[in-house]
């Protein structure tokens, strides 16, 4: 057992990391620890938390950005931007209660480092898409900005959105800018019933393709509907499209997707509350949680969706979000995630990444996507050059990166 | 050409003309090799016209095979390579090197493939940026980032230069719009990135690559996604009768929660320029005039703009106009995108600069401009995406007087330093190329630039690609690649662990 770091500022991480890369000492670099049991595990390594290192640097709403440090909850963020009226517009997706943990527990770095999102990222996109700045400390030890506070910046490479999706291997935050946004004033669901995978998707393309500027589609199979709780009775299908705006404009939309959709059978309302309740319970993955099947987290092309979902089998049980883009697969039949990636690659591409697995799953499967040579090369040679010495979360994501 | 030095020519590969742009021709047959001091003239410069050099030779592949073969050749004879799109950079992003290949990708030209239902549109890099849209539009779709430049811009260059425009606010950069690509690397090797699904495996390539000025790779095929068209768009135009009161209005309307599909403000010099030039119709006795356009259904754009228009007037507005029709929009716009050329004709030459600020600071920046232009004794017009904070200042000079253009790149780095000064950054949209280079330390310690060239060590280790940009010294990689080692027993008394 390694020892456990917590610095409380940027300095005391600069310092233990100039120490870690002299002495060779590799480092498992986590928040508060909500996703260690997600990606490859980290061996023989010293523990580097970053739950300290928190709060709020700078936060004015009418400039629609948040500065914090990367180890200041996301609970914090999330209801202090509540009680100006304003959002993470990604809605960072938690993996807290399907990997054993509770809801809200993680952090600001951690959600930016894994570049979450959740199911507005159709319309608002994910973590990545948000972040304009960074201070961070890399495996040399040298700590260093990138980006800036205004959200138009061509400046010098995009290393701060980089740094979102590398889960802490190329570099330690210390502060992270984001922008942020207002909240909608009035949100409401549309759900159709009964439908097939395949007529899903076409109404949920129908739907994307409209001026109805829906900023979620989800699909709920009948096993899963009942996971939405006080919401479906769960002997049907659900197919669940969000529109948020003003309250006319709202309005104006329900009828616009109505005509849009009218050949695809009965259409609900979800007032404001049954709509929240159904899209948090889905960026809290409700649905697997309390259990300890294999998931898999797979992003697509939102048409190839249900060719590929018909070389699982027939027990694989798939929530569908992102209008088909991103599936949820939970397959008992999956072993290491081979058969489930061949499936993936005959219908045309796109990733899987291992969400939940037993220690073993994840010491034998690829929990990453693996990639093809070249990409690969070049992910080892970016690692060589931020982290030349593999101290920062070793392994985390492939093999000697 | 004035003060910025671009890496010494070697003389070995000036002499060596005849034989490389023999063996370029083996590998790209006919008229894809250009070599005649003629024929390479239109290529010598980019939107950046006060820097000229005409290169070695211009290559124009057809094939990704090609393209890698090129490269591949310049890799093992150390020969440099500088990507080119349209050449519409203002920054200097495709300025030759007189050692170096010019690689245009222009000839890359082709939509290869429209999916509607997948909202995705797989295209060249040759292909303008409006001609995107043009291809998608019949069925109520766009490609939304919109820099002035889209009827000639490629999206090749796009990516690049991570372009913004008019609509950047509401609908993101082009970082936010790329789903994937497939680019050569210096060694020849073809990579993919991506795809139609949403973010691409591993580590985020596709946000290095957008915005990398052409120094990484050279993008040979883009996929981008499209948007249906919004049901309505209005504009209004508010005129002021200070900036500072305008600025106030930009920052209030953010602040209500409302993001116009675009916000844009023109000051004095400006919008007498544009009506002059355009007749749009510009209030002519105010000094500050606003453009806001709200898009999306009409309940929607029609309650909105009620609700600006009562934050102009609590900002002490005088003037208010409403679009009552499409074509009154157009005209609204036409004034406003036409804000360049109108400032040219008023002055034999100008320098356009990009730097962003926080909107706050908005009334400091515009008065702490004119002791400037009062300072270098230069006019300055003022045109930017208020929305988002992005400056377009254009500083009129006349490049046949000594020392104007001195003068005028003088009070460009001024303004450049006072928007860092006040928590912005150089440059918005337009890229750092040559122009911004060597204003980078104003912004940037030598350690945040050397993690920057770390990136551009993993792709191109022998710095063959567009060398002399963005960087204001170029470190070999083995260089960077050193590290002071302090060695110690376990530290920090003062961490807690446990």
């Amino acid at each position: 057992m390694g020892e456990s770091f917590r610095p409380k500022n940027a300095a005391e991480l600069e310092e233990l990391v100039k120490w870690a890369a002299a002495e060779r000492e590799p480092l498992e670099v986590v928040g508060t620890g909500t996703k260690t049991a997600l990606g490859r595990q980290v061996q023989g390594a010293h523990t580097l938390a970053l739950s300290e290192l928190k709060g709020i640097v700078d936060y004015e709403p009418s400039e629609l950005v948040l500065t914090a440090k990367a180890g200041t909850p996301l609970a914090e963020i999330e209801s202090l931007l509540e009680s100006e009226g304003q959002e993470l517009a990604f809605e960072p997706v938690d993996y807290g209660p399907v990997l054993g943990g509770e809801v809200g527990k993680g952090t600001f770095g951690g959600a930016l480092a894994a570049n979450l999102a959740g199911p507005r990222r159709l319309k608002a996109g994910a973590a990545r898409d948000h972040v304009l700045g960074l201070q961070a400390v890399a495996g040399r030890g040298e700590l260093f900005k990138a980006g800036g506070r205004v959200v138009k910046n061509v400046t010098g490479y995009d290393l701060a959105r980089a740094f979102c999706s590398s889960w802490g291997t190329l570099a330690v935050a210390s502060e992270i800018t984001v922008k942020v946004a207002p909240k909608a004033a009035q949100e409401k669901t549309l759900c159709l019933f009964g439908l097939d995978g395949q007529q899903a998707t076409n109404a949920m393309s129908a739907a994307m393709g409209s001026s109805a500027e829906v900023s979620s589609a989800a699909y709920i199979p009948p096993a899963l509907a009942a996971s939405v709780k006080g919401e479906f009775a769960g002997t049907q299908s659900v197919t669940a499209l969000r529109l948020e705006g003003i309250p006319a404009s709202v309005e104006y939309r329900i009828g616009t997707l109505k005509r849009e959709l009218s050949g695809f059978g009965a259409i609900d309302v979800l007032e404001a509350d049954g709509s929240r309740k159904l899209w948090r319970s889905l960026r809290q993955l409700d649905a697997f949680t309390g259990s300890q099947t294999t998931l898999w987290r797979v992003s697509v092309a939102p048409t190839n969706a249900e060719s590929f979902i018909s070389g699982l089998s027939q027990d694989a049980v798939v929530l569908r979000d992102w209008a088909g883009g991103l599936l949820w697969v939970s397959d008992p039949a999956e072993n290491d995630g081979t058969a489930l990636r061949e499936a993936l690659r005959k219908c045309g591409g796109g990733h899987a990444t291992l969400v939940r697995g037993s220690p073993t799953l994840r010491a034998s499967a690829e929990v990453f996507q693996p990639l093809d040579p070249g990409l690969a090369a070049l992910t080892r040679r970016l690692k060589q050059q931020f982290d030349p010495h593999g101290i920062l979360n070793p392994g985390r994501m492939y093999p000697g990166v | 050409m004035s003060g910025i030095a671009m890496p010494k020519p070697s003389e070995k590969l000036l002499r060596n003309k005849m034989k490389i742009v023999q063996d370029l021709q083996q590998i790209i047959p006919g008229e894809g090799v250009i070599s005649e001091e003629v024929e390479l003239r239109p290529y010598e410069t980019d939107a950046l016209t006060a820097y000229r050099q005409l290169p070695l030779a211009v290559v124009l592949p057809e094939t990704v095979d090609q393209v890698s073969r090129v490269l591949k050749y310049c890799y093992d004879n150390d020969v440099k390579v500088v990507p080119r799109g349209a050449g519409t950079s203002l920054s200097g992003g495709a300025l030759p090197l007189a050692d170096g290949i010019l690689m245009s990708m222009m000839k890359f030209n082709q939509v290869l493939d429209i999916d509607f239902e997948n909202r995705a549109v797989v295209v060249q890099p040759g292909v303008t940026n409006l001609g995107i849209t043009h291809a998608v539009q019949h069925e109520g779709f766009y490609y939304a980032p919109d820099p002035s430049s889209q009827i000639a811009c490629s999206i090749g260059g796009n990516i690049a230069e991570n372009s913004g425009g008019v609509h950047s606010l509401k609908y993101g950069l082009t970082t936010n719009n790329v789903l994937g690509l497939e680019m050569v690397l210096m060694t020849g090797e073809i990579i993919r990135l991506g795809g139609k699904h949403l973010d691409s495996e591993g580590y985020d390539f596709l946000a290095l690559m957008t915005g990398s000025e052409g120094l990484l790779g050279v993008v040979t095929e883009v996929t981008v996604r499209i948007l249906q068209k919004p049901e309505t768009a209005r504009a209004a135009l508010i005129g002021f009768p200070t900036s500072e009161e305008a600025g106030q209005c930009v920052a209030e309307i953010i602040g209500e929660g409302i993001i116009p599909g675009g916000m844009e403000l023109m000051d004095k010099l400006a919008i007498d320029a544009a009506e002059d030039f355009v007749h749009a119709g510009y209030p002519l006795d105010v000094e500050a005039l606003m453009i806001v356009e709200l898009d999306g259904p009409e309940a929607e754009v029609d309650y909105l703009l009620d609700r600006v228009s009562a934050i102009a007037t609590a900002n002490n507005s005088t003037y208010l106009r409403v679009s009552q029709s499409e074509e009154e929009r157009n005209t609204f716009w036409a004034g406003r995108k036409a804000a360049f050329p109108a400032v040219g004709r008023i002055s034999p030459d100008y320098l356009c600069m990009d730097g962003t600020i926080p909107r706050k600071a908005l009334p400091e920046v515009l008065r702490r401009m004119q002791d400037l232009s009062v300072k270098h004794d230069l006019r300055c017009a003022n045109v930017f995406h208020a929305g988002d904070g992005n400056l377009h200042p254009l500083i009129l000079y006349d490049a046949n007087k000594p020392g104007e253009l001195e003068a005028a790149e003088a009070f460009g780095a001024d303004i450049l330093r006072l928007c860092v000064e006040v928590g912005g950054v150089l440059t918005g949209e337009h890229g750092v190329g040559i122009e911004k280079r060597d204003l980078m330390p104003e912004m940037f310690t030598e350690d945040d630039l050397k993690q920057q060239q770390r990136v551009k060590c993993a792709f191109d280790e022998k710095q063959l690609l567009n060398p002399g940009k963005v960087f204001p010294v170029l470190h070999r990689c083995a260089e960077l690649g050193r590290m002071h080692v302090h060695k110690g027993q376990l530290p920090f008394p003062d961490i807690p662990r446990f």
